[in-house]
């Protein structure tokens, strides 16, 4: 028996050690963003300085835009910063959240298999590359989440009225993964694939891939930071909320998201208007 | 084959400098799942074993869709309760969503099943031995069950790491409950799999060496705890 009782006396230690841990409490606010910002590193960075500033801590939440939405919807969260203007006002309109600030860019690019089979490093527009992968039925990698990557490239598809759900499962394909893990299965199967500039440069196991083209108009990807409407989730930490999205939005915050290099390049271009 | 003899130095390297992220990853991985089995055997050793000694209408249904629930998918566990825990759910007033607690409920839903079919199995097999004998001692069914649960303490250790090692080892329950979050809701698993997502397949790796073997640490000294234990009262 004095076995059993020195076993339980430690399994019961851990369980009020459990129990303690959210004693202490100091204030949070939970954001949700894009598993595109996660993998670049850029809130580790920048939420160390607006914690010194506020007292206040930001943990993060990483998933795809729809799904970012989808928390802000339920509650679940305090701030949404995405990167898909479309949903965002559709997420406003209905009621769900109240200020969208527009805090920074950059693009997308399109990768591919070293080689380039199709020499799409020469052409000049996105339409033109999406067009010689679709006539040549080149494997091209998809995020299929309703992610921002995922809409942004759904939008170019229907630019040239390629349905490409037809073609899924055979030169198209779906992985319904994040950015990262949508990389490593293009780079598996050397297939094209749509990426933010952000994860592709923080993106370590490129092997195979290189960057084949980018800078199309087209290509612009905006992330703006949504609030909650407390209304709606009277729970929800609008003030908190509302200081981080002053302080990203304040010359401090700007200047951070430009300081933020990842081997010498810039990964975020700060554009939030002032108030 | 570098990846791995890199992996392995990898982990090594991060073992002997103590990193800091690691140890609070580690101890969360620990805390989490060791509650949640603790919790779970809880309510499995006396489930399984009242399932069993005792005969109730419908029993037989109860077991099938116990057995079934062993093999629950992590993923769908995960769903459900980030759906009862959501702010929208029936439980969202207690904000336990994205913290550790509920990463607890969730890996308790998976590791219970598995604890009570094993229970009921081994106490089972127990009783069709020791029946006659504790009957004839006058035994009531309740200490029939506390000696059966008893006499049987060694298979159901084992029973009860069967369900530590589905809760140390899954991802997709504590992925959508936990949220995966820095500093807060990060294990072990979500950790791997982020490493991955990122890129860095060696740093992943890593991971899973480490992974792999404090399941390991963990197993070997309830295996020696058990058989010290059997040396003394033998």
């Amino acid at each position: 028996m004095k076995y059993f009782w020195v076993k339980a006396t430690v399994l019961v230690a851990l369980v009020v050690t459990l129990a303690s841990v959210p004693a202490e409490k100091p204030p949070f606010i939970t954001l949700s963003s894009t598993t595109s910002i996660e993998n670049s590193g850029l809130l580790d960075y920048l939420i160390p300085r607006f914690r010194d500033r506020s007292g206040i801590d930001v943990r993060v939440v990483s998933v795809g835009t729809g799904r970012a939405l989808k928390l802000g919807e339920t509650g679940d969260t305090d701030l949404i910063l995405v990167h898909h203007r479309p949903s965002e006002e559709a997420f406003i309109s209905k009621g769900y959240g109240v200020k969208r600030r527009e805090v920074m860019y950059n693009d997308f690019i399109i990768a591919g298999p070293r080689g380039d089979p199709l020499n799409i490093r020469k052409e000049g527009s996105v339409e033109r590359v999406l067009t010689l992968i679709y006539e040549h039925k080149m494997p091209f990698v998809s995020r299929g989440d309703e992610s921002g990557t995922h809409k942004k490239e759904m939008e170019l598809w229907a630019l040239l009225d390629v349905d490409v759900q037809q073609y899924s499962g055979r030169w198209y394909h779906e992985t319904g993964a994040g950015m990262g893990t949508t990389l490593n299965i293009a780079n598996g199967m050397g297939a094209y694939v749509l990426a933010d500039r952000g994860t592709w440069l923080s993106f370590k196991n490129r092997n195979g891939l290189a960057l084949l083209f980018e800078n199309d108009p087209l290509l612009h990807n905006q992330y703006s930071i949504i609030e909650i409407n407390p209304e709606r989730h009277p729970h929800t930490k609008s003030k908190e909320a509302a200081r981080f999205t002053d302080w990203l939005a304040s010359s401090e915050g700007q200047q951070m998201i430009a300081s933020f290099t990842l081997n010498g390049q810039q990964l975020f271009f700060p554009n939030a208007l002032p108030q | 084959m570098n990846d791995f003899s890199q992996a392995f130095q990898k982990a090594l390297q991060l073992i002997i400098q103590l990193d800091p992220d690691l140890i609070e990853i580690v101890a969360l991985s620990l805390q989490v799942s060791l509650t949640a089995v603790f919790i779970a055997g809880l309510i499995g050793l006396p489930l399984g074993a009242a399932l069993a000694l005792y005969k109730f209408f419908g029993r037989g249904l109860l077991v099938a869709i116990l057995n079934t629930f062993m093999g629950l998918p992590p993923v769908v566990v995960g769903l459900v309760v980030y759906l009862i825990l959501s702010r929208s759910g029936p439980l969202g007033a207690l904000g336990l969503l994205f913290t550790p607690t509920a990463m607890v409920i969730a890996q308790v839903c998976l590791v219970t099943p598995i604890i009570a079919a094993l229970t009921r199995q081994t106490v089972m097999d127990a009783n069709n031995e020791f029946h006659a004998q504790l009957r004839a001692l006058g035994a009531k069914p309740q200490s029939m069950m506390n000696t059966l649960l008893w006499e049987t303490r060694y298979s159901l250790v084992t029973n009860v790491f069967a369900g530590f090692g589905r809760a140390i080892a899954e991802v997709g329950a504590v992925l959508i409950v936990g949220g995966n979050i820095n500093h807060n809701t990060r294990v072990m698993t979500t950790s791997i799999a982020l490493e991955t997502s990122k890129g860095n397949i060696e740093l992943a790796l890593a991971l899973g060496v480490i992974l792999i073997t404090l399941s390991l640490i963990v197993t070997s000294a309830v295996m020696s705890a058990r058989q010290t234990a059997h040396k003394i009262y033998a």
